[in-house]
Parts: C-alpha cells; sequence; structure tokens
C-alpha cells in the first residue's frame, strides 16, 4: 500500500482524522472559522487559538458538481473518467458552516438537515507515488 | 446640487470577434458622447473598469488624449456600480460639471477561471474542486427554496421572462425566446441550475455622461436623473462566493444594506418603483434580489412570478431588456447596462419593451463577488 498524506497540512487532524477538521476560535468574541484563521472576521481581533471542530454535522445546502472543472481543479481523473461529485455546507456542532466535498452525487441522495459524517479521499497522487488526501462529507451511518 | 445622465451608449453586448474590448468600450463612448451632442473633449473626468479587457485608462489612446483625471476601478461584476457612484460623487461635491462613466469587457468563452490566490485562498480549495461560483449560486438558492418554498417552476419562469424580453430587446445577446419545454430540459449545470437558468461571460461596452443637473439641457432634451448611487460590501455572516466556511448566524446580504440606504437617501420606497433591473447572474438570484431589495417578502416571489408580476405589463418590470441572463455578462460593462435600460424606459425610448404608463422612478441593483452590492435610484 503506498504512503498518503494530507495535501495541505492543517486542515484535518492527521494522522488521526477521526479528531476532525481543524480550525481556530478567537478568544476574544469565540467565534470560529475553517481554515484556522490568525485573525477574527467577526471582531477583527487577532487572538485565536487552534480549536478541534469535529468530523460530524448536519447538511445546511447542496449542490453537484455535474461537469469536471477547469483548472485550478487538480486531480487524476480525465474527462472521461470524471465522476460528479456533491457539494455542500455541514453545519458542525459550534455552529460553523464548513463547504465540502460530498461523497453524494444525485439528487435523491441529499436533503438538508440529513446528519453527515467527515472521510478522507484521495485527491490525486504526487510524484513519489503518495497519495494526497482532503477531506469530504457523507451521509452518516444512521441515516441509511 | 443633483446629478444627471445625459448620454447613454452601448456597444452590443455577445460576441464581437473583429473588436477588442477597448474598442468595444470606445465604441460605447463615442455613442453616449453622440448622444449628449458633446464630444470627449468637454469631459473633465472619467470612472472606468474591466477585468479581462484591459486598462479602461488606456481609453484615451482611441478617443483622445485630453489631459483629463480618469480613474481605473475594479470591482469585480459591481465595477459599473462603482465606477457610476465614484462620477456621482464627482458631481456632486461639486469638483467636476460634466464627466464619463465607461465599462467595457471581453472575456474567454466558458466559466470565469478564478485563481484562489488571488481571493486569499489557498491552493487546496481550488485543485480539490470547490472554486467554481456555479456552485455557490446552486447552493444558495437550494437553501432558499428550502426556506422559502420556491419552486423549480418559478425559476422557469424568471428563465422564460428573459428570454422573451430578449427578443424584444435590439441590443441583446439572446434575442430568441424560449420554450418552458427548452429551459425545463436544458441540462444540469450545479442542482437545482440548468444551462438556460445560467448568464454566460460575454464581451460588450457601456458608457454614460453625467453632469450637474443644472446643466442637463444643454445636453439632452431628456436628462435622467441621478437621486442616488450606493455601494456596499458585505457584513459578517452574508453568505458569499468562496467561502471554506460561514459564521453559524446568516446575515443580510451587502444587497439589503446597500437597498435600505439607496431608499433611504432617495426619500423614496420600494412602492415607488415603476421599472427595476435586479442582478440575475442566474434565476435564482433575481428571485433572491426581488425580496432583498425590499420589493416583496421573503417566498412571496412565488406568486409574483405566477401572475406575471415582474413581466413588462406586471406591477413591477423586471430586467425589462432581458437582463444578464439574455445580454450575457462582460464583467465591467454589466452594471451600466442595467443603468443604459432604466434611462431607455424613463426615457420613454425602450421601443417594444417600452413599459406602458410613463415610467417616473428606476431601481438598479448590481451584484458582485466577494460580496459587493451597487444601488442606483433613477427619476424622469
Ligand atoms: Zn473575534
Amino acid at each position: 500500500m503506498s504512503e498518503a498524506k494530507p495535501l495541505h497540512e492543517g486542515l484535518f487532524n492527521w494522522p488521526d482524522p477521526a479528531a476532525g477538521l481543524i480550525g481556530s476560535r478567537c478568544l476574544d468574541c469565540g467565534e470560529h472559522a475553517f481554515p484556522a484563521q490568525s485573525s477574527c472576521r467577526a471582531c477583527s481581533g487577532q487572538n485565536t487559538v487552534p480549536a478541534n471542530l469535529g468530523s460530524e454535522g448536519t447538511l445546511w445546502t447542496w449542490t453537484i458538481q455535474s461537469f469536471m472543472p477547469k483548472a485550478p481543479y487538480d486531480t487524476d481523473e480525465t474527462p472521461e473518467t470524471f465522476t460528479p461529485y456533491g457539494v455542500g455546507y455541514i453545519e458542525l456542532a459550534c455552529g460553523l458552516k464548513v463547504e465540502s466535498r460530498l461523497r453524494e452525487n444525485t439528487p435523491e441522495q441529499l436533503r438538508i438537515g440529513m446528519p453527515m459524517t467527515m472521510e478522507l479521499i484521495t485527491v490525486r497522487q504526487n510524484g513519489d507515488g503518495e497519495e494526497l488526501l482532503t477531506f469530504q462529507f457523507c451521509a452518516a451511518k444512521e441515516s441509511h | 446640487m443633483d446629478v444627471a445622465i445625459v448620454g447613454v451608449g452601448l456597444h452590443p453586448f455577445g460576441r464581437t470577434a473583429s473588436m477588442s474590448g477597448l474598442e468595444q468600450g470606445a465604441a460605447a463612448v463615442r455613442s453616449a458622447l453622440a448622444d449628449a451632442g458633446t464630444d470627449f473633449k468637454a469631459m473633465q473626468f472619467a470612472f472606468g473598469g474591466s477585468q479581462d479587457g484591459g486598462n479602461a485608462d488606456s481609453l484615451v489612446n482611441l478617443l483622445g488624449l485630453t489631459g483629463l483625471q480618469f480613474t481605473n476601478v475594479a470591482n469585480g461584476c459591481a465595477t459599473g456600480g462603482s465606477s457610476l457612484n465614484a462620477a456621482y460623487s464627482a458631481i456632486k461635491s461639486g469638483q467636476y460639471d460634466v464627466g464619463l462613466v465607461v465599462g467595457f469587457d471581453k472575456h474567454a468563452r466558458g466559466a470565469f477561471n478564478p485563481k484562489p490566490k488571488d481571493w486569499g485562498l489557498d491552493d487546496w480549495y481550488g485543485e480539490t474542486g470547490l472554486m467554481l461560483t456555479t456552485q455557490y449560486f446552486g447552493m444558495k438558492i437550494q437553501r432558499y427554496m428550502h426556506d422559502h418554498g420556491i419552486s423549480r417552476e418559478t425559476l422557469i419562469r424568471v428563465a422564460e421572462k428573459a428570454y422573451r424580453n430578449g427578443s424584444l430587446t435590439p441590443t441583446a445577446w439572446r434575442k430568441t425566446a424560449l420554450s418552458w419545454e427548452e429551459i425545463d430540459n436544458a441540462p444540469m449545470v450545479s442542482e437545482p441550475l440548468n444551462k438556460y437558468m445560467f448568464c454566460s461571460p460575454a464581451e460588450g461596452g457601456c458608457a454614460l455622461v453625467v453632469c450637474r443637473s443644472d446643466i442637463a439641457h444643454r445636453f439632452h432634451p431628456k436628462p435622467i436623473y441621478l437621486k442616488t448611487a450606493v455601494v456596499r460590501s458585505r457584513n459578517y455572516g452574508s453568505f458569499e462566493v468562496f467561502s471554506p466556511s460561514q459564521p453559524p448566524e446568516v446575515a443580510d446580504s451587502p444587497t439589503v444594506t446597500a437597498s435600505t440606504a439607496a431608499f433611504e437617501l432617495a426619500g423614496v420606497g420600494p412602492s415607488d418603483i415603476d421599472v427595476a433591473q435586479l442582478q440575475d447572474t442566474e434565476v435564482g438570484a433575481e428571485i433572491m434580489h426581488m425580496a432583498e431589495n425590499g420589493f416583496c417578502a421573503h417566498g412571496e416571489q412565488e406568486q409574483w412570478l405566477a401572475e406575471g408580476a415582474t413581466d413588462i405589463n406586471g406591477r413591477l418590470p423586471v430586467n425589462t431588456d432581458g437582463g444578464c441572463l439574455a445580454n450575457g455578462e462582460p464583467v465591467g460593462a454589466s452594471g451600466l447596462r442595467q443603468v443604459h435600460e432604466i434611462c431607455m424606459q424613463l426615457r420613454g425610448d425602450a421601443g417594444e419593451r417600452q413599459v406602458a404608463g410613463e415610467p417616473q422612478v428606476g431601481y438598479t441593483h448590481v451584484y458582485g463577488a466577494p460580496g459587493i452590492s451597487g444601488v442606483n435610484i433613477l427619476t424622469r
């Protein structure tokens, strides 16, 4: 099995992805952000700390990406092998809504308010044969 | 000092392979100057913008090196709104008597191709397939339909109206009315929005000559008065494009704040407006913008569209020239086309698409990424 690592450091806990997404929390006003920010969009303060955002939430809205995007999209897919993917915002326990790819990719599979859980997927392989990973959400088992 | 629009000019939107973006902008300026019965040498200032067509102030190479103050404006889809706002202030303050506002563009075919770094985002966001404006538009109207009971039929009705109005507009790009079935069966782009529910990047130019209202009749027998021009950016919590996360509370959009301020400054209310142009990058935008601009309550659009209330002969005609859907969107010029159309309507010069009953008060609303809105209120 080939080696794997995050496409971008600091978006989710690694190598323990079960701990979920990583964001930041403002010590002055309590607002969260994802990805982590050094300054606060809500109060303009600069007093933020890293925060575990977890891996569970509910679907706030969704759409489906039906055609293969142009650059900067960068995967190992070709227009022939491209598979449509869902895109949505997941409302997390802290209230923050995080934009994410969704495993589900048909309207029948997606419903606002459905429970969702995070998983990791391979975006592409790099030159060293390493799998580059990102997060996506999929329907939580309970709703099946 | 009040501000008047005394010349309007349009280089038709769509595709003009033989002309650069700058040439299309210059054509629009010449047309606006002719409409105002004046020439470029009389212009004391200009505000202009283009996203992909070149630097607006390079227009002087085509129009004449007269030494005027020429300021380039860049605010995405709201560039036209910001340019007119700046010209409004230049006249209102007493600094200048007469000047020019111009926007033009020439985009490559297909969807825009934004780069994460330009938006303060890291590469992963684009590489993993989240950097598409079409996704945002789909997700915003999807949630809105869920919250406010808007049906897919209403989306189709907005597209139907746009292409029907386009068929009455000689300068429109899409001049063929589309049937319900054609719209309904078009290929899906981003649920719930299909191909005919989105506007396309295009080419074109638009220009306005603005002046002090007390000298307006020197230029044109039917001046249109710009009562107010307001531009606002987003507040914390507004749901906007290219946002990896959104705060828990959804705040009012910049459209709401710009619209509220514009009505207050102009001393009129939504019910006083006789004809409106609302940003319709896609059909959902027009629907949401009807409520965000204060013309109806959230959810009432369902009934308004069913009744034809926003048709040319309805109680609030919206996007009488077919809007962005039928004209396409050359980003730098798009907001000025809206003002051009309202001027034509208030002058009574809108031909087959003229709103009956001599409309007195018009309204334009432009909206662009990453959350900026411009509202103008105009009277005859
Ligand atoms: Zn804060």
